[in-house]
């Protein structure tokens, strides 16, 4: 079942997945657990998911979870192969994008482009954070207290200036103490 | 005249010290150093690069910090912004990648890493909400920005459309009404 790891196949898998990420890099997930899972048997099923969801915790980018799913396949080799496909060809596009977009700026299309996507980008903001929480929220007993604590967090950043990572680190605390 | 970095290093650590706040994810932390603390961007800028940011392909906020970098100093600025953003957190997530095997056998650390992720997810719904007055100057009007808005929501959080599907149709709909309203 398992074919032998390549790191050229590797970077080259990233590298076409790269421009397809619209959304964020989590949108091509489905393609990779197809690629890295199914066809050539580098990861487990578990260690596939695990990979993610280490990432999701861990400070920094959630895109980092490519870099774990290469790690994970080909020790550090992998994770510099990994990212840098899933980097290069977005990265190339964005800053030619931007600075396109910047020099014509005025022009009534990209005024009337940035008017039409703002309210979309702020909703779809917000559905993140929901469906990030989703799972929580359908099991059982968990679903009261992450409300809880969602809920929480959203009136003290809202109300308060109090560092974000120390609700975070408080969320860590109650939940090992079992409150969520 | 609002702030800007004044060199290169400043850039760099910005960007790093905002990553590693990001637990779940960084825009949250984004939002409250770039826009709140250091002043670079105004909340209307923010939205705005954003929403470039989220059509383009690549993960959003490592796009905005490019994007921001090139603004202030061009390439240079964009690969040392990106580099600010990945590199020490690609240092402790692998670091965490190395010891997974172990922490994962504590029940303890699975059930401190949910309350994390509740959290995390809290963030990015206030962030979301703290960022809707940038529709003030929207020129579809604050209530059709705002319905948009809670379409869109509906849309990918309740309905579960494909992003591509909303990108087209609302983002679509609500570019043609702010078209038809500026040519005016």
């Amino acid at each position: 079942m398992t074919t032998p790891v390549d790191l050229f196949a590797l970077f080259l898998h990233f590298l076409t997945l790269s421009l397809l990420a619209i959304g964020g890099g989590i949108t091509t997930v489905p393609e990779m657990h197809r690629y890295l899972v199914d066809r050539t048997g580098w990861l487990t099923d578990t260690s596939f998911t695990a990979s993610i969801a280490l990432a999701q915790a861990a400070p920094g980018p959630n895109i980092l979870f490519v870099a774990v799913l290469g790690y994970n396949i080909a020790g550090l080799r992998g994770a510099a192969a990994s990212m840098a496909g899933m980097m290069l060809p977005s990265s190339v596009l964005t800053l030619t994008a931007t600075r396109w977009a910047r020099n014509n700026r005025e022009h009534v299309s990209l005024r009337a482009f940035s008017a039409g996507m703002m309210p979309l980008t702020l909703g779809l903001v917000i559905a993140t954070g929901w469906l990030l929480a989703l799972p929580f929220l359908k099991a059982d007993e968990h679903r009261w207290g992450t409300l809880a604590l969602m809920a929480t967090t959203v009136l003290l950043v809202l109300k308060t200036r109090l560092g974000l990572v120390w609700m975070v680190l408080a969320g860590g605390v109650l939940g090992a103490l079992g409150l969520v | 005249m609002p702030a800007r970095p004044e060199s290169l290093a400043q850039l760099f650590l910005a960007f790093t010290r905002l990553a590693l706040q990001g637990f779940g994810g960084v825009l949250a932390v984004a939002q409250r150093e770039l826009v709140e603390r250091l002043g670079w961007l105004s909340k209307e800028e923010f939205v705005e690069t954003l929403a470039i940011a989220q059509v383009l392909p690549g993960p959003n906020v490592v796009n905005l910090s490019m994007m921001i970098g090139d603004r202030f100093f061009g390439l240079r600025g964009a690969v040392v912004a990106l580099a600010g953003m990945l590199v020490a957190p690609a240092a402790v997530v692998l670091a965490l990648a190395a010891i997974y095997g172990e922490l994962a056998r504590h029940p303890v650390a699975v059930d401190a890493l949910r309350g994390m992720g509740a959290v995390a997810a809290g963030l990015i719904v206030a962030t979301g909400i703290k960022l809707l007055p940038a529709l003030k100057a929207s020129p579809l009007g604050r209530p059709l920005a705002l319905g948009l808005a809670l379409l869109a929501f509906v849309a990918i959080g309740l309905l579960r459309w494909p992003l591509i599907n909303v990108l087209v149709v609302l983002g679509g709909g609500g570019m043609a009404l702010a078209w038809w309203r500026l040519k005016r």
